[in-house]
């Protein structure tokens, strides 16, 4: 186990209680993260069954715009040059609001018209009902191109926020929490390392001890062996009579 | 994000511009410069790359819309555009009908859905 693999922190209980709060928070927070990654995968899928159904659907739009221009250009001539030359101001326009999903924002474009028809007179010699006829149905696209273009911009960002969420979840599962386990495992074997330690300096301690005592003890003896048998002083109160030194 | 509206740009064939201008979509900023690209066959590749480069830049735009066959030509600008906003959207043209396998976005979702989907 190398310092890399743990954080660097000193083996103490205390250290271990603010470990064991972290194993949690990390714990509690991958749970959550797990939780939105599943919430912003439902929503997209959701959004992509739609831009699929939206896309076929264009399809057909499209290719019914297409035909009616034709049918257009057919009625009233060759007016191509002329509304490409008449540009002027944007009828139709898109707005941009927000969306929130799980904390992430989503735009959502909204179309909308603004000003007058700058092709009004267009076909009003020929060919009118082909034209507004027409301009109806490219509105029509417009409005559903408009619509999956907010679908794919949702998706666009959708796809990176749950990239970044799952990394996330990954990296708390994978890195922050082996690492806060190694940790705990570190400081666990150390404490009880140390308590070995204690206990086995107590025993030596008891060790010295006796073996201080006994020496002495054998010191003491050796001594008195030295001096030889020592008189003992009498005892005065003992029961011996003395004889009597006057009267025999 | 501005609360003013946003335009929608056309790099297309002739016929698809035509169509969105009549649709309502056609703009001249101060400059005059419009925000859309009419593709004829004189229409060199770098032309539409740089067009398609300076709307994506452009604040006011907030959807992009190209033809497919022209977007196949610029694959690589389009696979590059990763933010969401603007929105490039490929739309089918007159000729070229729309295949759904060549889009770019629908390209990055492949492998997220089954086959039936597509149908």
């Amino acid at each position: 186990m190398s310092g890399k693999e743990r954080l660097d922190v000193f083996p103490s209980r205390m250290a271990q209680t603010i470990m064991k709060a972290r194993l949690k928070g990390a714990q509690t927070g991958r749970n959550l993260l797990k939780k939105k990654s599943d919430a912003l995968s439902m929503r997209f899928r959701q959004i992509l069954r739609k831009i699929i159904e939206t896309k076929t659907k264009m399809g057909e739009v499209m290719r019914e715009a297409a035909f009616s221009l034709a049918e257009a250009k057919f009625a009233a001539g060759d007016f191509t040059a002329t509304v490409i030359q008449n540009v002027n101001k944007a009828q139709v326009k898109v707005r941009a609001k927000r969306d929130n999903v799980a904390g992430v924002t989503l735009p959502v474009f909204e179309y909308y018209q603004e000003g007058g028809d700058s092709y009004e007179l267009t076909g009003l010699a020929r060919g009118g009902e082909q034209v507004s006829r027409l301009k109806r149905n490219y509105a029509r696209a417009v409005e559903l191109l408009v619509e999956l273009a907010s679908l794919q911009t949702s998706f666009v960002t959708l796809d990176q926020a749950i990239k970044i969420t799952n990394r996330r979840v990954n990296a708390i599962e994978h890195v922050i929490i082996p690492r806060i386990e190694r940790t705990l495992t570190y400081i666990i074997t150390e404490l009880d390392e140390r308590e070995r330690e204690e206990f086995y300096r107590l025993k030596k301690i008891q060790e010295k001890k006796k073996q201080l005592k006994e020496r002495t003890q054998l010191e003491i003896a050796a001594r008195l062996a030295k001096l030889g048998p020592i008189a003992e002083p009498t005892n005065m109160m003992m029961e011996q009579t003395d004889e009597d030194m006057l009267f025999e | 994000m501005s609360a003013r509206g946003k335009l929608i740009a056309v790099i297309g064939d002739e016929d698809t511009c035509t169509g969105f201008l009549l649709g309502g979509v056609g703009e001249l900023n101060k400059n005059r410069k419009p925000n859309f690209l009419v593709v004829e066959k004189e229409t060199s590749v770098a032309e539409i790359e740089e067009t398609f480069k300076s709307f994506l830049a452009r604040s006011d735009i907030g959807i992009v819309l190209i033809n497919q066959f022209i977007a196949e030509m610029i694959r690589h600008a389009i696979d590059g555009h990763l933010e969401s906003i603007p929105a490039v959207l490929e739309i089918p043209s007159k000729e070229h009908p729309y295949d759904a396998s060549k889009d770019s976005i629908l390209r990055r979702a492949k492998g997220m859905f089954c086959a039936e989907d597509f149908r």
